[in-house]
């Protein structure tokens, strides 16, 4: 083999166990991939998923007329197929104009507020979870795909603080469970890494669609910390950290979740 | 008594807890009954295995069998009793922070140095004094 031949293949090996070692450095891991095989099934199946339910009225909600405007979503970005597709890979992200990041709840809301002339959504509501559910499902299986915007890094490192920053009367973190301790039980339950992969999900749990908000409280509440007011930023800032952390891991919305 | 440093814990006052004397850490232990008197090991065996009282459980593993859901992000306390001294547990369970800074256990009778605590847990030690007291003479049973 002659000299030049024998850089060129050594190169290519050298390449080819680089992107191996890279592949295999990825072990993170959506909380899909700890849920059992039923549940999983059950989230892959479109016709057994109640949270397709939610992504049906989210699209005719998308059509119809509402606000003082009396416009529909659709009628300032058509088809959704086409015009929302990839957006929830990039969210929060910071509105134009404005000087703050919005989840994509927020965002909708400001469409509603700024171009349809209605009202809020509040939190939780089951309109609003409808039409979030039904932008992100535009997005699913795609990698998560945080902006990049300088703007952003404040917020972000806002939520990093927040992640790791002991709270509440059992004095944990989110680290504590979601980076130290992942994939260990906590009583019964499997803690998941705490990817942002499946929002708005359907948890069984609750029978209900809900946002990721809803399940951050969760753990707040079972650390015994005080919850921040729902319009706070600070849900905003913890979802900008997780979607970083959970970069290039696939959509799932509807996520199904124990 | 040993002439070695005895810190008396700042604690915030309890209203659950009809508190006499005060915890004295003395080397690794609390040597002292947090109420006076001894503590019930079957009522302390019921605050453990309760997910919402001693919450021992979302942690740890214990020999326990009628609790399914036990957790594995702590060492078992099956034979507790029989690796630590009732005092070493007691401060164990008072505030294991005082024996390792980083620990993941929460401080059971502390109120001090914790940040947005829920309000209506604020000012609050997860157990009483009476509580610690029956789950110390619980885990003292707990030989291998
Ligand atoms: C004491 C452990 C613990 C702490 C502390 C904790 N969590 Fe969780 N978290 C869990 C467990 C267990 C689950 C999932 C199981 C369940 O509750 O159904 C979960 C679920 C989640 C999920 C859902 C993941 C999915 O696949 O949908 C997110 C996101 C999350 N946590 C974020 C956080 C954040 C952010 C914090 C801090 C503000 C936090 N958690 C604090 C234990 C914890
Ligand atoms: C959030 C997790 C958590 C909870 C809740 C918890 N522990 Fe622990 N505990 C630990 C960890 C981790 C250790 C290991 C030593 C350390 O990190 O300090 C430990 C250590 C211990 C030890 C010493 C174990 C040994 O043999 O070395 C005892 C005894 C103990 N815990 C009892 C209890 C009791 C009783 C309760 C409830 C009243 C409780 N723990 C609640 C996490 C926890």
């Amino acid at each position: 083999m002659s000299r030049r031949l024998l850089v060129v293949g050594l190169g290519l090996v050298f390449a080819a166990s680089y992107a191996t070692a890279q592949v295999g450095a990825d072990k993170r891991r959506s909380g899909y991939q700890d849920m059992g095989e039923a549940l999983q099934k059950m989230q892959d199946d479109d016709t057994a998923n109640p949270g397709m339910l939610f992504v049906q009225l989210g699209g005719q909600l998308w059509s119809k007329q509402t606000g003082v405007a009396d416009k529909s979503c659709a009628d300032c970005h058509g088809a959704a197929a086409a015009s929302m597709k990839g957006v929830a890979t990039r969210y929060p992200a910071i509105p134009q104009g404005g000087d703050r990041p919005v989840d994509l709840e927020g965002r909708i809301n400001l469409c509603r507020t700024e171009h349809q002339r209605a009202d809020r959504l509040p939190p939780e509501n089951r309109e609003l979870l409808a039409l979030t559910a039904y932008v992100a499902h535009q997005s699913r299986d795609m990698p998560i795909a945080p902006p990049y915007d300088h703007r952003l890094d404040a917020f972000r490192q806002q939520g990093a603080e927040i992640y790791r920053r002991r709270q509440g009367q059992l004095n944990l973190s989110c680290a504590i469970c979601h980076d130290d301790n992942a994939g260990k039980k906590l009583a019964g339950v499997v803690i998941p890494e705490a990817h942002p992969t499946g929002y708005p999900i359907y948890r069984l749990e609750w029978q209900a669609l809900g946002s990721l908000k809803r399940r951050l409280r969760n753990c707040l509440a079972g650390i015994r910390a005080e919850a921040w007011p729902l319009d706070a930023s600070e849900y905003v800032a913890v979802e900008l950290f997780l979607m970083d952390r959970a970069k290039g891991l696939k959509l799932e919305t509807p996520a199904i979740r124990p | 008594m040993r002439a070695l440093a005895v810190l008396a814990l700042a604690l915030a006052a309890c209203p659950a807890a009809a508190q006499q004397v005060p915890p004295q850490i003395v080397d690794d232990t609390i040597p002292r009954s947090l109420t006076g008197r001894p503590g019930d090991a079957a009522r302390g065996r019921a605050i453990v295995a309760n997910r919402s009282v001693g919450l021992c459980l979302l942690c740890h593993s214990g020999p326990i069998a009628e609790e399914r859901f036990q957790g594995d992000l702590a060492p078992s306390l099956a034979g507790a009793g029989s690796r630590w001294s009732e005092g070493q547990l007691r401060l164990r369970i008072v505030d294991g922070s005082r024996l390792n800074a980083d620990t993941i256990m929460p401080a059971y009778y502390r109120t001090g140095g914790l940040q947005r605590v829920a309000r209506n847990f604020e000012g609050k030690t997860i157990l009483s004094a009476e509580q610690v007291e029956d789950v110390v003479a619980y885990l003292v049973t707990l030989k291998d």
